[in-house]
């Protein structure tokens, strides 16, 4: 049968994953239903977009479900200590800033223990792009309320329901000093492919916030009925792309989470910084 | 002629000529007294011969940020004192499972907890040894001179270096802030050590190959595209859950260092050869102590030193010989009584161990000293 010819463009080469995965370290640890491995795959279609060597490419992590990501991909890779991630990786990229390093951090590495890490290194604005897995949820530990867990929800250490208002990493990393600053979700992975992109290619620290589900434990623990279930309720209704948001009336995105690119500016750059103005005074003295 | 610099230099500014000398391109840490002159001086020096310095947002970040420095390819250091130096624990156990080569200066201040910002103590001793969790290997050094601070620091690069491994500098607050007149050596007067990096093909790297006792390590960045994990693993780095190979890389971390002590050890002996009482002691109290055996000796006694520059891995086979053939091993240290614990379990029943402890901020002067070596007359 003959495919018009306009269609047989629309026909695209399936993504090549092993080409940046280490295929002999799968299977992942994650559960059934994740969203740990979509983001992964549209954070490997964003690397391969900027076209960067391998070799030039660090990911380093933090302790949790989604920093175990690492030890799955081909580059230089890293999996330090849990909160700890920004620092080692401040290390790598100020020690060799030609290197684009990658951090893989969930929501409670990046924003309880590592809290303070995240706002520094946004304030600094070294070049990382921060990628922070958000499913409201310690995993590894087995379900424990995080900094970005809803107020009222279950979790094994709220079972009364959760009492600590939660953090939105987004406005948080904005507040720090990040320049670049973005939400996606694993349900709109085409969209997180570009955003994380675009992160990677922003020169300074940019933060991605990607929303996505633990169907083993707060799914479970807050009666959502399947992993499809909570990424239609969780990251499908309960965003707006910030492009649509202008256009809807504010009843329409009472408590919704915007989605995009939320903030981003020109600003000097931390490792560029050191070299043009420490450096070169240095030397001249 | 070789240009020899005769300076007047604090202990820790003794520290930032020893750091550069041994090829130290990275600095990561925070303010903290009595160590901050270090972190002050690389400041200034290190950007001018293409070096990194940050100041970090805490502790934890700076040796974090240290030890990515290193994993970049850069000889690495941070600084610190007592209470920063427990922040730093939980990397220094990273450091030493992913075996990261990194200098940590630790200068002694008043404990337990903020304690005496501005005192001098000998009370990290044990922390130097046994701070972080985990059986792991230990290296820590111990100056006692300024100019022994900068060749000590080179030494510890150097044993970083060729151990893989950290190792921590460790000097009380006296030393650290005491002026004297050093001689900068020049180029090739100290031996300098740098790691071992691979020249296998790429893929045929792991970076933690036991047939080696120390594997090469190549930098993040030169196409050997490895892993590094603080959980136990298997030689190519990636965890494991297979109990002989977390037993066996466990075992090697340790033998690497324990295989070796007779390369790391180093002691400083004063009229030890006849003598009937020793004194066992470190850092400022090694000062008082020489000066105590010196009038001793005045007064026809049989006192000698012994002087550690290592105190981990601890000198067992030194001081097992002495308690052989003195009376007495007089411990003094500015603690409670820690390393007469290493004294007491190596010399067994053999001698009598005797400490002389201070806990009041001030040092142990040379009369303290005299007092506890007069009984053995």
């Amino acid at each position: 049968m003959s495919v018009p010819a306009e269609k047989k463009e629309k026909v695209s080469v399936p993504f090549d994953y092993n080409k940046y995965l280490r295929p002999n370290k799968l299977p992942h640890i994650w559960c059934p239903g994740c969203g740990h491995g979509i983001v992964l795959k549209a954070m490997l279609r964003a690397i391969d977009k900027t076209g960067f060597d391998k070799n030039d490419i660090c990911v380093i992590s933090g302790i949790g479900c989604s920093s175990r990501t690492p030890g799955y991909v081909d580059f230089n890779t890293m999996h330090t200590l849990h909160g700890r991630a920004l620092s080692f990786a401040t290390g790598v990229k100020f020690a060799n800033p030609k290197l684009k390093v990658i951090v893989v951090t969930g929501d409670g590495d990046a924003l309880a223990i590592g809290g303070n890490h995240f706002i520094h290194t946004c304030r600094r604005n070294i070049d990382l792009t921060v990628l922070v897995f958000t499913n409201a949820t310690y995993g590894m530990t087995g379900g424990q309320y995080s900094p970005t867990t809803p107020m009222g929800s279950q979790a094994t250490t709220s079972r009364y329901g959760s009492i600590e208002p939660p953090f939105d990493a987004c406005e948080m990393a904005k507040a720090s000093g990040a320049s670049f600053v973005a939400r996606g979700t694993a349900y709109h992975t085409l969209e997180l492919e570009k955003t994380i992109h675009e992160a990677i290619m922003h020169k300074g620290t940019s933060v991605v916030d990607i929303i996505d589900a633990c169907p083993t434990y707060f799914g479970r623990a807050n009666k959502f009925k399947s992993a499809t279930h909570m990424m239609e309720v969780i990251e499908k209704d309960n965003t707006v792309n910030v492009k649509q948001a202008d256009k809807l009336p504010p009843e329409k995105l009472e408590g919704k989470f915007l989605r995009g690119v939320l903030h981003k500016i020109e600003k000097p750059e931390y490792c560029e910084q050191y070299e043009s103005i420490v450096m070169e005074k240095a030397k001249a003295k | 002629m070789a240009d020899r610099k005769k300076k007047f230099l604090q202990g820790n500014e003794a520290c930032v000529e020893g750091a550069l000398y041994a090829g130290c391109k990275f600095f990561a840490g925070y303010p903290i007294t009595p160590s901050t002159e270090v972190a002050e001086g690389l400041s200034v020096r290190l950007p001018k011969i293409g070096g990194k310095f940050i100041q970090m947002e805490d502790e934890i970040g700076g040796i974090a940020a240290a030890i990515g420095g290193s994993l970049a390819g850069l000889k690495s250091m941070t600084a610190t004192s007592g209470p920063g130096f427990s922040l730093k624990q939980e990397c220094l156990g990273y450091a030493c499972l992913a075996e990261i080569p990194l200098v940590i200066v630790n200068v002694m201040r008043g404990g337990p907890s903020t304690g005496y910002p501005t005192g001098p103590s000998q009370s990290d001793i044990m922390q130097a040894k046994w701070g972080t969790h985990g059986d792991h290997p230990a290296i820590s050094v111990t100056p006692a001179y300024v100019q022994e601070i900068l060749t000590e620091t080179v030494r510890a690069f150097n044993l970083a270096e060729r151990f893989r491994t950290p190792v921590v500098v460790l000097y009380d607050e006296i030393v650290g802030h005491m002026r004297e007149p050093i001689t900068i050596p020049a180029p090739g007067d100290l031996e300098i050590i740098d790691r071992m990096r691979p020249d296998c093909k790429p893929e045929d790297y792991l970076p933690y190959d036991d047939k080696y006792e120390v594997a090469p390590l190549a930098p993040f960045g030169a196409g050997y595209r490895f892993h590094v994990t603080g959980l136990n693993h298997k030689q190519d780095g990636f965890p494991t859950n297979d109990s002989k190979q977390i037993g066996a890389n466990n075992e090697r971390i340790m033998a690497k260092i324990e295989n070796h002590k007779e390369e790391i050890w180093k002691n400083d002996e004063l009229m030890l050869d006849d003598a009937e009482v020793a004194v066992f002691t470190i850092g400022s109290t090694a000062r008082s102590a020489r000066f105590a055996v010196l009038e001793a000796r005045k007064a026809g006694i049989k006192a000698g030193l012994i002087r550690p520059l290592t105190i981990w891995p601890f000198p067992d086979k030194a001081v097992r010989e002495l308690a052989k053939r003195v009376k007495a091993i007089i411990v003094p240290e500015l603690n409670l009584g820690q390393m007469i614990l290493e004294v007491e379990r190596v010399s067994g029943a053999t001698c009598e161990v005797v400490g002389v402890n201070r806990v009041d901020g001030e040092p142990i002067t040379p009369m303290q000293i005299l007092d506890a070596i007069k009984k053995y007359k």
